[in-house]
């Protein structure tokens, strides 16, 4: 990693003193790329133009936004009707709320397809997770600052939640709501934080993009890069490569500002809030679905519950640990799956079980969508009972069971050789006969 | 292939969660109305929205407040400022304090916001038998169905079935969440004398005022949708360009 020789002496004369150009140059003109990546690796630089859009669109917002009970609501339709191009900013910010769990989610099941996350990619990935909880965290209180019904009533319930843990529960939901019910100072403060923990997430993204650069992404393919002929350095090709993925993205996201712009609300929170009078069903933002079904699920009937539980805590507090469990045994996945082979391609068995993964939160998030009655509750208790069991069970069994099929021996080898076509089908088709 | 219908199963997938959540509980279907304002270059029909600030004006407001639309804002959809000014004044609007340090009655003035016509929700709820006339500034987004939802509403007072009992003072709606709703219905065949010599049907005064309201939530929807096509075409043209790019620079790789 020689530091190059750069013609412009005024580029030579502050490099020298501060190696910004040097490091540039590393980290994209040396930065070596396995060659194969898929489409499905632009999403992690799309998650950071949307986190770029969202700072910048939130600061304008901020401007004009109000945060007290008695002007909030009114703050953001004025923002709406007076501010100009107000609403291009307010659906910028709220859509792109959205857009950033769509891209995130996409970002983070391809990781548990191709195994990203082990080793020596543990710490990235666990970067990674608190990085999905700082943005759940920042989105929850965002959601709260407009300050109509959902906001109210969804900020009411889940720091509800607090409550259930044992003694301390009821102390530690007043410190958060500054009184004794989410009011005024719980505006001010959740203002506050949600104009803070953007920039936390700033950091731990730079972090996160330290761990990556330390071995590089991984690959389709999954084995790692054996010499020059499996990589390309980053920039040109993957700059024009995200930069295209960028302008599809912006396309779809784009689309949804101007001409579906509500598309992912809920018309209740046009209603300003009213302590008052509850809406008939309360429901979180849809990113929160497949949580908020985790922590219904646990009712006293519910097996998991009954059987295991019910002797140590309410299940109003299991569903608590549960929800939150569901993202923390994400911590563990590096050492809950022990398969050698990160590639899905190459694990017939974990492949099936990835695709009913995915199935599963689909299934959480639609019956987080609807009322807790019926159906709804056993289809609920069964998906969050799937989603246990895949992390803690089937992901350790596979990694003893299953047989993988063999690898390639390397990425660049059976491209060059085979020459055209994709390297997936290149590089999958002997073993698939073998 | 393959990945292509995984991909289109996801988004469908997600698409179906998206919109269980926003229709979640919702009992009757509430008919699709045709609206000028639809698509991606819909407008509002000026001769529409003008007769639906007659409707709202002679008969909503009477309960209904328009707190966030402003008199100035009628500019935006052709009156002129003379007409705004008059239609303004007609109203009387609390201000103060004066000199005397005493509030004061005046009449309303284009930069007014709509006056409400009760002072506080209290007086509202009061003079309507308990039942709280919503404020219809935002009705149209706030309301599952949207305009659809509104004209349905206001054309929907029937008899009700039989075997189903309505409470006193309230009046059976075919669309309204629980049947039973404390608004009389509100509009009678010419109920309103248009001033461009339109029919006052039930129908008619329901579509002009829904589209009034529908301006009232989204007076930017014109504006948001003139943008909208010019932002999608030029990004259309730079992503197609910007594939070319890609394919060039990737011309010499295999992969």
């Amino acid at each position: 990693m020689s530091a190059p020789e750069f013609k412009n002496p005024v580029i030579r004369w502050i490099d020298y003193r501060l190696p910004v150009f040097s490091f540039m140059h590393h980290e994209l003109n040396e930065y070596p790329t396995p060659r194969n990546l898929s489409y499905w690796w632009n999403f992690g630089s799309l998650a950071g133009i949307v986190l770029v859009v969202m700072i910048a669109t939130g600061i304008v917002l901020a401007m004009h936004y109000t945060p007290h009970t008695a002007f909030a609501f009114e703050s953001v339709e004025r923002i709406m009707r007076d501010v100009n191009y107000g609403w291009l900013i307010r659906y910028l910010h709220m859509n792109g709320a959205s857009a950033f769990f769509i891209v995130v989610f996409i970002h983070i099941f391809r990781g548990l397809y191709y195994g990203s996350y082990k080793s020596p990619r543990e710490l990235l990935w666990i970067i990674g997770v608190v990085i999905l909880l700082t943005m759940m965290a920042t989105a929850f209180l965002g959601y709260v600052l407009p300050w109509g019904q959902m906001s109210f009533w969804g900020a009411t319930v889940i720091t509800n939640l607090f409550s259930a843990i044992p003694l301390i529960g009821e102390p530690i939901v007043t410190w958060l709501w500054g009184g004794f019910s989410v009011d005024n100072p719980t505006l001010n403060r959740f203002f506050s934080l949600h104009y803070l923990l953007p920039f936390v997430l700033v950091g731990v993204v730079i972090v996160h993009l330290m761990a990556l650069h330390q071995h590089g992404s991984g690959n389709p393919v999954g084995i790692d890069t054996k010499g020059p002929q499996d990589s390309i350095p980053f920039h040109p090709y993957y700059t024009v490569k995200d930069m295209f993925g960028t302008g599809v993205f912006f396309l779809v996201y784009l689309w949804f500002v101007f001409y579906a712009p509500n598309f992912f609300g809920e018309p209740d929170n046009y209603i300003e809030a009213n302590p008052l009078q509850t809406p008939p069903h309360i429901v979180p933002e849809w990113y929160f679905l497949p949580f908020y079904a985790i922590l219904r699920a646990f009712t006293d009937d519910y097996p998991v519950y009954s059987w295991f539980l019910s002797w140590l805590m309410s299940a109003k507090l299991a569903g608590v640990i549960a929800m939150f469990g569901s993202i923390l045994v994400l911590f563990f996945l590096p050492w809950l799956d022990r398969s050698p082979v990160r590639s899905a391609r190459f694990r017939p068995l974990y492949r099936q079980f990835f695709w009913l993964l995915l199935i599963d939160c689909f299934v959480l998030g639609w019956v987080g969508a609807n009322p807790a009655e019926g159906h709804f509750i056993w289809i609920g208790q069964v998906a969050t009972t799937y989603y246990f069991a895949h992390f803690l069970v089937i992901v350790p069994l596979l990694g003893i069971f299953e047989k993988p099929r063999p690898l390639p021996t390397s990425i660049g080898e059976p491209v060059l050789k085979g020459g055209g076509g994709s390297t997936a089908s290149a590089a999958a088709r002997p073993m698939e006969k073998a | 292939m393959m990945r292509n219908a995984i991909l289109a199963a996801c988004v469908a997938a997600l698409t179906a969660v998206a919109s269980t959540a926003s229709f979640a509980a919702e009992a009757v279907k509430i008919p699709n109305q045709e609206w000028t304002f639809d698509g991606l270059f819909g407008t509002f029909d000026r001769g529409a929205l003008q007769r639906g600030f007659q409707v709202y004006n002679n008969v909503c407001a009477a309960c209904h407040s328009l707190r966030l639309v402003a008199y100035r804002n009628l500019q935006e959809i052709g009156f002129s400022e003379d007409q705004v000014k008059e239609i303004a004044a007609a109203k009387e609007t609390t201000d103060g304090p004066n000199d005397a340090g005493e509030m004061f009655q005046r009449p309303a003035r284009p930069s007014d916001k709509f006056v409400s016509p009760f002072p506080n929700d209290n007086a509202a709820r009061a003079a309507n038998n308990g039942a709280f006339p919503p404020d219809l500034s935002l009705m149209v987004k706030a309301r599952k169905g949207g305009v659809d939802y509104l004209h349905a509403l206001m054309t929907g007072y029937k008899e009700p079935p039989p075997g189903v009992t309505v409470p006193e003072g309230m009046s059976y709606n075919a669309y309204f969440p629980g049947h039973a709703i404390a608004m009389p219905p509100p509009l009678s065949e010419g109920g309103v004398e248009y001033a461009d010599k339109t029919k006052a049907t039930v129908d008619q005064m329901s579509r002009d005022v829904s589209t009034f309201l529908a301006w009232a939530a989204e007076p930017e929807m014109e504006a948001r949708k003139r943008l909208g096509v010019k932002v999608l075409l030029f990004l259309l043209i730079l992503t197609g360009m910007l594939y070319a790019v890609k394919r060039k620079v990737w011309k010499d790789v295999k992969h």
